[in-house]
């Protein structure tokens, strides 16, 4: 066990847990941020999907050891009240079904559309490759993406 | 702080709201205070909490400033009745959409009925009696405004939570009269409004929790949080046939983090099994500790010895032993019209397939989870489950208490897809709680969850048409077999359009447990049998839409046998409207077409699915879907389900397969398990619903079947061959 002091969310949290722990867990078990999702703990479905350092990182496989000073972003820290144009554009397109995949497809997204403000089909794919949804609500993902832009 | 105005009938209802939020620290309230809104109008408005609630029945609250709670009943698998459900409700009630807060029920027999998610049956069995609650509650408002104005009640009129008297000209909101209405009688029969009258029903409605998913609010069974919980975890033999012998768990034990490491048995004797407790490892090894990832990195570390009790299968015998059931005839025709024998012996065609499909695993994306706590003579359950009403049943016999000590409440489920029809993970949680003595949330691995499944079956089912010299199909036969059930539904069609008809069930039993997987049997049989029917029609030189009309045709006028169970009126309106708007028969350059339809959970749903290929890898451009499911409640959530079940349904005939070597599943992670991904889902689906005023039938369901055909179908077109065998992606001829 070892201290780890975390900037998530701009906020300072500190953990006391093994350096192994994954970044995923430290932040459900640990620090009550449960929007970041398990789905595989293999890095394949994307459900865990976060930033650090505006990066996509898929935390399951992320050792809370690596992180060192970086900043995390999880789903609860893109927004106080749900206004990131990539919620609403989530929110316009009414894209969920069950929604549990969600939280990491949006993480996805909001890095995309960081570096390009307008992706292409193709460019929304490749980004979002990584994150499966089984009730298979990819059409509104890429609807939603398209329109982000004109909320930001 | 709001408080309850209770009347004394309604103390069944305010006994189960307490013991399901009692101390939930995860929220099913929205938030009790008015905040500014900064999100766009189509949000919907933040809503100021009254200062007390007043109950119309156990639906329907309303509080003095006429803001009203509708209770969900049905449990939300994704299929978006906690939105739809509560729409039919405020839609009688004659209230504005944006003054209702939903909120899900937890387990009431006392107060609802069918509080299950399966066979798309959410809406179609509640419409009568949702519409009725509404009414209810609307004719109790009725009768205290007409008392306080002491006018007439046929003179009142209600619009979006407002009572008038016109010659009077009084008005008054619904809150006002919320207080009185409550202990005003509840009436027999009600009038319900003319579907022509609706305001809420039939209008686009955005998800109720919407919102909450795009914040990653706590909403899911994984997310629950407890003082004092312990997390759980299962180590199951790992070959189906196998069961536990001896644990040592001393190392795992020693690890930081563990509490304890225990042996359970859901099943012992005198356990009273509900259908719904399917679970091939009623014996499992359990570690109990702190932290999820404490527990995995023990689980690792147990050693648990394990021995054979039945025979360990692997997929090759499956396929042999399938392969040997089709080729014989069955003791006892599932149902058989005419002379088959004879008019395949005069036919001057045969056309003869076999189809074939494996093992599925469901792979929700929230892998299976239950939370539980038994105290003496209590359980307290919190979780995902498809099936509350036999999990109760199943917990009680298990723990030996009464149903009445045992709550349930139903979390918002990240997919559900009959999954979680089979709740023996719920009964695990509360056997793991009893035996440690403290509140424990048990997590699946993945690994877990798709190696301890309740799979769809491995099918396979062979066709055999005959055709006269103009082409017109005479004689039909049609003989399946699983590894658990038959696949093949002999009243369906093309039963009833051949004068000649012979269906044949064969099954084989396997101690592989398998259950209803998304539209099951359906989701397998009606691709085969409508990519046979294209097959058949490209044989007898026809266009496989005009050789199903004229099948339909047949049985609209002259029906084979009484039955047929479906509507062939309305099996050929979808496919006729699937033509008209997808412009069938007209070529474009580089497209390939193909049709399909099918009926199940009572609705009716044709495509026709355009493909391109690109470097040898087939891309589906467009899918144009037409749906009767009769009266459309959410049409924006409809589309969603309709396009989420063709991604489904094409991303588990191209690419999803569990197979087993010697009673082991061979994948057990997404890297091996494929499902479809952003890339390889249609660039495009339209989808159109047949307006005809008739009750709302299924629709979580019914777009998957057929739509596996009309994949197969278009890729014949664009490679020339025809596939048979899913996942359709490991067929040579889209190897790329």
């Amino acid at each position: 066990m070892a201290n780890f002091n975390l900037n998530v969310n701009g906020e300072n949290r500190q953990v006391d847990v093994d350096g192994s722990t994954p970044l995923l867990w430290v932040l459900r078990d640990h620090l009550n941020l449960v929007g970041t999702k398990y789905g595989c703990g293999i890095a394949q479905c994307g459900s865990c999907t976060v930033h650090v350092d505006g990066k996509v990182v898929r935390s399951c496989t992320t050792p809370v050891s690596t992180i060192g000073d970086s900043k995390v972003t999880t789903i609860e820290g893109l927004s106080e009240d749900g206004t990131h144009p990539v919620q609403v554009a989530w929110l316009e397109h009414d894209v969920p079904q069950c929604g549990y995949c969600q939280a990491g497809q949006i993480m996805s997204a909001v890095a995309l559309i960081n570096e390009n403000k307008n992706p292409t089909d193709e460019q929304i794919a490749n980004a979002l490759q990584g994150n499966i949804c089984r009730c298979g609500t990819y059409i509104r993902i890429k609807a939603a993406v398209k329109s982000a832009a004109k909320y930001s | 702080m709001t408080k309850n105005l209770i009347s004394q009938n309604r103390r069944s209802f305010l006994k189960v709201s307490a013991a399901a939020g009692g101390g939930m620290i995860i929220g099913f309230q929205i938030i009790g205070c008015k905040t500014e809104n900064k999100l766009p109008d189509f949000v919907g408005p933040a809503l100021d909490m009254p200062e007390s609630w007043n109950e119309m029945n156990a639906f329907v609250k309303i509080g003095e400033n006429g803001v009203v709670t509708i209770m969900s009943p049905n449990p939300e698998i994704g299929q978006n009745v906690k939105t739809s459900m509560p729409m039919i409700i405020a839609e009688e009630l004659d209230v504005d959409w944006n003054n209702v807060i939903v909120e899900q029920a937890g387990l009431d027999t006392d107060n609802f009925r069918r509080q299950l998610a399966g066979g798309s049956q959410s809406i179609r069995q509640g419409w009568k009696s949702l519409r009725e609650t509404g009414a209810k509650a609307r004719n109790m408002l009725l009768q205290a405004a007409a008392k306080e104005w002491d006018v007439p009640i046929s003179e009142l009129t209600t619009d979006a939570g407002v009572i008038s008297h016109k010659s009077s000209g009084k008005n008054g909101g619904y809150g006002s009269f919320a207080t009185a209405a409550a202990s005003m009688e509840i009436p027999g029969e009600v009038t319900l409004k003319d579907p022509k009258d609706f305001k809420i029903i039939g209008k686009d409605t955005r998800n109720v929790d919407g919102l909450k998913i795009a914040m990653g609010k706590p909403l899911f069974g994984l997310d629950i949080q407890r003082e004092g919980m312990l997390i759980a975890m299962i180590e199951h033999p790992p070959a189906f046939g196998m069961k536990v012998k001896n644990v040592d768990g001393s190392a795992a034990k020693a690890m930081p983090g563990i509490k304890d490491v225990v042996t359970i048995n859901c099943e012992p004797e005198g356990f009273n099994k509900q259908w719904s407790d399917v679970n091939a490892f009623p014996e499992l090894v359990v570690i109990v500790g702190e932290t999820t990832w404490e527990v995995m990195q023990a689980k690792k570390a147990l050693k648990v010895e394990w021995e054979e009790t039945s025979s360990l299968e692997s997929s090759n015998d499956h396929e042999s032993i399938l392969a040997d059931l089709v080729s014989k005839p069955t003791a006892e025709p599932a149902r058989k019209d005419g002379d088959p024998e004879k008019a395949f012996a005069g036919a001057e065609t045969i056309v003869e397939r076999t189809y074939n499909a494996p093992f599925l695993a469901h792979n929700t994306m929230e892998p299976m989870n239950f939370f539980a706590n038994v105290t003496e003579g209590k359980a307290e359950l919190v979780g995902p489950i498809q099936t509350p009403e036999f999990l109760r049943k199943s917990v009680a016999s298990l723990l030996g208490l009464e149903e009445d000590q045992i709550s349930i409440m139903m979390t918002r489920m990240g997919g559900g897809f009959g999954r979680r029809l089979y709740g023996h993970f719920a009964v695990e949680a509360a056997a793991i709680s009893q035996k440690v003595g403290a509140p424990v949330k048990l997590v699946y691995t993945r690994e877990d969850d798709m190696t301890q499944g309740t799979y769809r079956p491995a099918y396979k089912v062979t066709y055999k048409a005959g055709l006269d010299a103009d082409g017109n199909m005479i004689a039909f036969h049609v003989r399946g077999a699983g590894t658990h059930g038959s696949p093949v539904f002999a009243d369906r069609f093309p039963a009833g359009t051949v004068d000649h008809y012979l269906a044949e069930n064969h099954a084989k039993d396997s101690n592989i447990s398998t259950g209803a997987w998304r539209a099951p049997r359906s989701n397998f049989i009606a691709t085969a049998e409508q990519s046979f029917l294209d097959e058949v029609a490209e044989v007898a030189g026809k266009d496989p839409i005009e050789f199903r009309l004229a099948l339909f045709d047949r049985a609209i006028k002259n029906p084979v046998g009484e039955r047929n169970d479906y509507d062939p009126k309305r099996y050929a309106g979808v496919l006729k409207l699937v033509k008209e708007k997808s412009g069938w028969g007209q070529e474009q350059s580089g497209i390939h077409r193909g049709v399909s339809a099918y009926y199940c959970h009572n609705s009716y749903v044709a495509q026709v699915l355009d493909v391109e290929m690109e470097d040898g890898l087939p891309k589906v451009k467009k899918v144009y879907c037409a749906v009767d499911c009769g009266i459309v409640v959410n049409p924006e959530g409809a589309k969603n389900q309709v396009e989420g079940g063709i991604v489904d349904g094409i991303g588990h005939a191209m690419y999803s397969a569990l197979t087993f070597s010697n009673g082991t599943p061979d994948q057990n992670n997404f890297d091996r398990y494929r499902l479809i991904r952003h890339s390889e889902a249609p660039d495009e689906i339209e989808v159109f619903f047949v307006d005809n005023g008739i009750d709302p039938t299924g629709l979580g369901e019914p777009s998957l079947p057929p739509i596996g055909a009309a994949l197969a179908n278009a890729l014949y077109k664009a490679t020339g061959t025809r596939l048979y065998s899913q996942p359709f992606s490991t067929e040579e001829a889209l190897l790329g």
